[in-house]
């Protein structure tokens, strides 16, 4: 409620700001009777942008400090012996305050001096809402008049609203990019704190991946060999991979040289609409035909194949896989020159030769780049492994045994009770620190050749 | 039109002494060719005879079939979706368009050399020696270097770059690619050699250099070649045929038309009033 009204001020002041900067550009260009430099609309724009700016640093000031604020006064109001309190005791006493102030009811018997300080609670915070609004509407009008006097015939509203987009644009790269980087952050830090637990090497080098439950203070702390997930992982994208690979590479082929034109327009976009299952459906679809399918012909012919397995996992992942590598090298393909194929089949060459002698050649940088990225798409994927591979992380060279990978454990090892203080769901960081690794080396090696590749022709 | 006349009889490559063009055997025979591009139709009708070792050129304004027709005789036209050519072209008398025809072979025996030079991103030596190698011409390493080393001599390449056989023929200036190219083309020893505006994306000396090879050649092959310069055509050909929308207006010997066309149209495109 409170937000609402904050957000219909700052429009309130935004539209009259506006209109200001219009009207008022205008009626100092007919006074002194010479042409403004920008037109109206961009003198109300940025009046609008003047007032806006110290109106939303109020806000976010008390964004800032609100909470802290908040919880100092709540402390005052408590009797001593209760802020005397420490760590989860005192955090609960507070909490249970603010929930009574909020309305939400609590748990067992309010104490009086509980309903007091709730009480005090609720008109601090209604003399706190009144002073941000007061003062950010304040800010605001006093914005506005100092912007109104900035206005003459000859002020560069046009220049310095360009500018503010342009800062605007670059902010809303910079999210993107920011993010990545404290994602990267967050993982490094937490990671630490897991390597205080566990050796490194222990961890990079170990081949026993038992890390126990989340007992804390038992002092018990697991085996956290990432080996046999590392194993499992290379074992599921290669047998993904080995599915994937021929079908998408000759998939391409047939889409980009021999298929009609009638053909390929059918054809494309039912293959791209294996790119758009959601992964769990594809996991469900491993888990409960592929894998007693797989495990009913293992039978049949006298293998013992599970039908959750690195096999099933694998098949399913590599359908999944088809449609972005038959679809990244349709494209390269097609990327060829024209000519190149005429001047090779202008010297006789067949359909085949040239495609195996000319065409392929000149594509391969860009299929390696397809490749690779698709290989990263199979590491990091989660949902079929974690349906579909039986969760078995020991080190173990049949394929058709249970395993399990390295997003599968981080699922496993976060989901349920965790309180991020023990190496149980810290390694997770770990582990997805290592992923992000891979992953990201991948990519990187895939768009070096992938651009190479596009130069050539350029 | 006499000074015209004039202009062009000074560059008219002249036939060999006491020969005349009716002296060549009949190599390629069209008779009726049309070719449609789905509903549209871009050649009408089109019959000429092609001699033996002797150069045709092909001229007229942009759009108006030379290449289009150039391109049914050794059926690069296939590979065109949509694409449908009706009427008969013979190669030694043998339909080209016969279902009993392999076209791999066919375009064996009638090498092309395109627009843009287009030298696969392989070696100059690899660039030349595949159609040997894919033909099973070529039985080892020497030989193929024979093939390798004579093309490139024909096509007066093998001094420039005989010691960088093994660099990539992408990386050769432009009229030094397509010199690549026509090596290539003659390597798997073909009886007709058709070129698509061989010059038109070089400049005036790699283009005499050109010129004078296709000269050179016109010894050992049929050459047919598709201008859009009319300089070039007399400079090069002994027979000339002028298309205009899809039509072929006239065809004879390049003298004659020069300095002498029948129809009002080849008048007006060589004077410069048409394309």
């Amino acid at each position: 409620m409170t937000n609402l009204i904050i957000a219909a001020l700052l429009l309130f002041l935004l539209g009259l700001a506006y209109q200001q900067g219009w009207s008022r550009s205008q009626a100092v260009a007919t006074a002194t009777g010479t042409r403004l430099h920008s037109r109206p609309v961009y003198h109300g724009a940025l009046a609008a942008v003047w007032v806006l700016v110290p109106a939303v640093l109020v806000l976010g000031l008390w964004t800032a400090i609100g909470p802290d604020m908040t919880r100092n006064f709540i402390l005052s109001q408590l009797p001593p012996d209760i802020a005397a309190l420490e760590g989860n005791a005192l955090n609960s006493a507070v909490a249970r305050i603010m929930a009574l102030s909020s309305g939400s009811g609590v748990a067992g018997t309010v104490e009086p001096y509980e309903a007091a300080a709730a009480q005090a609670l609720d008109q601090f915070r209604l003399l706190s809402y009144l002073v941000v609004i007061g003062a950010a509407a304040g800010t605001g009008v006093l914005a506005l008049l100092l912007v109104r006097r900035r206005i003459v015939p000859r002020l560069r509203a046009r220049n310095e609203i360009e500018m503010v987009v342009r800062l605007a644009l670059l902010a809303c790269s910079a999210i993107a990019v920011l993010t990545t980087f404290g994602i990267v952050a967050s993982l490094f830090n937490e990671a630490i704190r897991f390597f205080t637990f566990v050796n490194p090497l222990d961890f990079f080098f170990g081949t026993v991946w038992n890390p126990g439950f989340a007992t804390t203070g038992t002092g018990a702390v697991g085996q956290y060999g990432i080996l046999p997930l590392l194993w499992g992982t290379v074992m599921v994208a290669a047998i993904a991979m080995l599915v994937a690979l021929p079908i998408g590479l000759m998939t391409a082929i047939y889409l980009s040289q021999y298929a009609s034109r009638r053909v390929r327009d059918v054809v494309k976009p039912i293959i791209e609409i294996l790119a758009g299952i959601p992964t769990i459906v594809y996991g469900f679809f491993a888990l409960v035909t592929v894998g007693p399918a797989l495990s009913g012909f293992g039978q049949a012919i006298g293998i013992d194949i599970r039908s959750t397995s690195a096999l099933t996992a694998g098949l399913v992942m590599g359908i999944m896989i088809i449609p972005f590598i038959s679809s990244l090298t349709d494209d390269i393909l097609r990327q060829v020159p024209i000519s190149l194929r005429d001047g090779s089949l202008g010297l006789g060459a067949t359909p085949s030769e040239t495609i195996r002698r000319v065409l392929l050649p000149a594509a391969l940088p860009g299929i390696v780049g397809a490749f690779l990225l698709a290989v990263s798409r199979a590491i990091g994927e989660t949902m079929i492994v974690v349906l579909a591979a039986g969760n078995s992380p020991v080190l173990r060279a049949n394929p058709a045994e249970p395993i399990s990978t390295v997003t599968v454990t981080i699922v496993n090892q976060l989901t349920g009770d965790s309180d991020f203080a023990g190496p149980q769901s810290l390694v997770a960081f770990a582990l997805g620190l290592t992923l992000f690794v891979m992953t990201l080396g991948l990519n990187v090696f895939a768009l070096y050749i992938v651009r190479r590749f596009r130069e050539q022709y350029e | 039109m006499d000074m015209m006349a004039g202009k062009f009889a000074a560059n008219v490559t002249p036939l060999e002494e006491g020969m005349s063009l009716s002296d060549h055997p009949i190599r390629l025979e069209a008779r009726d060719v049309c070719v449609h591009y789905g509903a549209k139709q871009a050649l009408y009708d089109v019959s000429i005879d092609i001699p033996d070792r002797a150069v045709t050129a092909f001229i007229g304004p942009s759009g108006c079939g030379k290449s289009t027709f150039l391109r049914c005789i050794n059926r690069m036209n296939d590979t065109i979706e949509g694409a449908r050519v009706t009427g008969r072209i013979a190669l030694d008398g043998e339909d080209v368009y016969d279902r009993s025809l392999d076209v791999v072979e066919l375009r064996a025996r009638v090498g092309m050399v395109f627009q843009k030079p287009n030298p696969f991103p392989k070696s100059i030596f690899e660039n030349v020696a595949y159609g040997p190698k894919i033909h099973g011409m070529v039985r080892n390493k020497a030989e193929a270097e024979e093939v390798v080393v004579s093309s490139l001599k024909r096509a007066g390449l093998f001094e420039e770059v005989k010691d960088r056989l093994h660099e990539p023929g992408t990386g050769l200036s432009g009229g030094q690619q397509q010199r690549l190219c026509i090596a290539r083309a003659i390597a798997t020893r073909p009886e007709v050699l058709l070129m698509d505006e061989p010059c038109s994306a070089l400049d005036p000396i790699a283009t005499a250099i050109i010129e004078e090879l296709i000269d050179e050649l016109r010894e050992n092959f049929t050459i047919v070649i598709v201008t859009h310069s009319m300089q070039q055509a007399a400079r090069v050909s002994q027979k000339t045929a002028f298309f205009h929308l899809g039509k072929l207006i006239e065809e004879g010997d390049t003298a004659n038309i020069f300095t002498n066309p029948a129809k009002k149209q080849t008048q007006d495109y060589i004077m410069g009033r048409i394309g």
